[in-house]
C-alpha cells in the first residue's frame, strides 16, 4: 500500500465506512471469536452478506481467521484496529480543517467586496447630504 | 440508505453565493484542499483533487449540482475503479442563509447496501449506536486496551 495519500488508507476507510460492517466489527470485539453463522445469528443480514463483509474487513486486515476442525473462527486485530481509529479522527480533523479554512476565505471574500461602503462610513458624507 | 459517517456544521459570516463559490469553484478549492483542482460542475461530470505535495490525485464524479444549497460528489473509490454507491464516499455540502450568515454543513458518508427497509435500517443503528461518533471513541478505547493485552 505505498503511495497512499491522504494519510490514510482507503482500503481500512472504506472498510469501516459502511455501517453494517462496523457492526459486525464491534461484535468481534465483544465477543473475541465468532464463526460467520455466529455472527449472522446477531444481526439482521443473511449469512452471506455476513461472509462478504468478513472477507472485506479480512482484506483490510481489520480481522482475521483461524480455522478450527469445520469451523473458521473470526476475530480483530488489535493493531490495525487501532490504526483504523486514529484514522477516522484523522478524517474528521481534515474536514474541520478544510472547514475553517471554507470560513475564512468566504468572509474574506465577503469583506472584500464590502470595503468600499466600510471606507464611507469613516470617510466624509456620501452625495446623501449634498442639497 | 446511507448512514451519516461524519457530520460538521460551521457559520459563516457571508452570503450563500460566496460559500457556494468557495466550496465549488476550483480557483478557491486550491486554497482549502487540493494544491490543484478541476471539476465539471453538473451532475455526473468528472473533477479531480491533485494533493501535489503527496504525488497523489483523487478523481471525482459530482452527484448533485443545486446552487447555492448542495453540492455533493463521490470519492475515495479504489484506484483505477469507478465511483459507484458500494465501493466510494458521499461527501455532501449543504448551504442555508439566514440573514447574511450562512450555514454550512459537511457530511462524508458510507454506504449501507443491503435489503433492509429503510425503517428497519434506521432502527437497528439506533439500537446498536453505531453511528460514527459513538464508534470512533469505542475502537480507539478497544485498541488502547488490547495493545496492552497484545504480545
Amino acid at each position: 500500500m505505498t503511495g497512499r495519500v491522504r494519510s490514510y488508507d482507503e482500503e481500512v476507510w472504506l472498510a469501516v465506512a459502511d455501517p453494517s460492517r462496523r457492526s459486525l466489527l464491534e461484535l468481534l470485539i465483544n465477543r473475541g471469536e465468532a464463526t460467520a453463522s455466529g455472527l449472522a445469528s446477531e444481526v439482521p443480514f443473511t449469512r452471506q452478506a455476513v461472509a462478504k463483509h468478513l472477507a472485506v474487513l479480512e482484506k483490510a486486515q481489520l480481522v482475521s481467521s483461524r480455522r478450527q476442525g469445520r469451523e473458521v473462527l473470526f476475530s480483530v486485530r488489535p493493531t490495525q484496529i487501532d490504526n483504523a481509529a486514529q484514522m477516522m479522527v484523522n478524517v474528521g480533523q481534515a474536514w474541520d480543517a478544510r472547514l475553517q479554512s471554507i470560513k475564512r476565505i468566504a468572509e474574506e471574500v465577503h469583506r472584500a467586496t464590502l470595503a468600499p461602503i466600510e471606507d464611507g462610513e469613516s470617510g466624509p458624507p456620501g452625495q446623501a447630504n449634498s442639497h | 440508505m446511507t448512514a451519516a459517517t461524519i457530520e460538521r456544521e460551521i457559520r459563516i459570516d457571508a452570503p450563500i453565493e460566496v460559500v457556494w463559490d468557495v466550496v465549488t469553484n476550483p480557483k478557491h478549492i486550491v486554497n482549502w484542499f487540493a494544491e490543484e483542482a478541476t471539476v465539471d460542475l453538473r451532475p455526473g461530470g468528472a473533477g479531480s483533487l491533485n494533493f501535489t505535495e503527496h504525488n497523489h490525485v483523487s478523481p471525482l464524479r459530482v452527484e448533485t449540482v443545486d446552487p447555492p444549497n448542495v453540492y455533493s460528489y463521490r470519492w475515495s473509490q479504489p484506484d483505477g475503479e469507478e465511483p459507484t454507491e458500494e465501493n466510494s464516499m458521499l461527501v455532501e455540502f449543504i448551504l442555508s442563509e439566514d440573514q447574511g450568515v450562512t450555514t454550512l454543513r459537511l457530511v462524508e458518508s458510507g454506504f449501507a447496501k443491503n435489503n433492509w427497509s429503510e425503517e428497519k435500517n434506521q432502527e437497528y443503528f439506533n439500537d446498536h449506536s453505531s453511528g460514527w461518533d459513538h464508534f470512533v471513541p469505542r475502537l480507539a478505547s478497544y485498541a488502547a486496551t488490547a495493545n496492552v493485552s497484545a504480545k
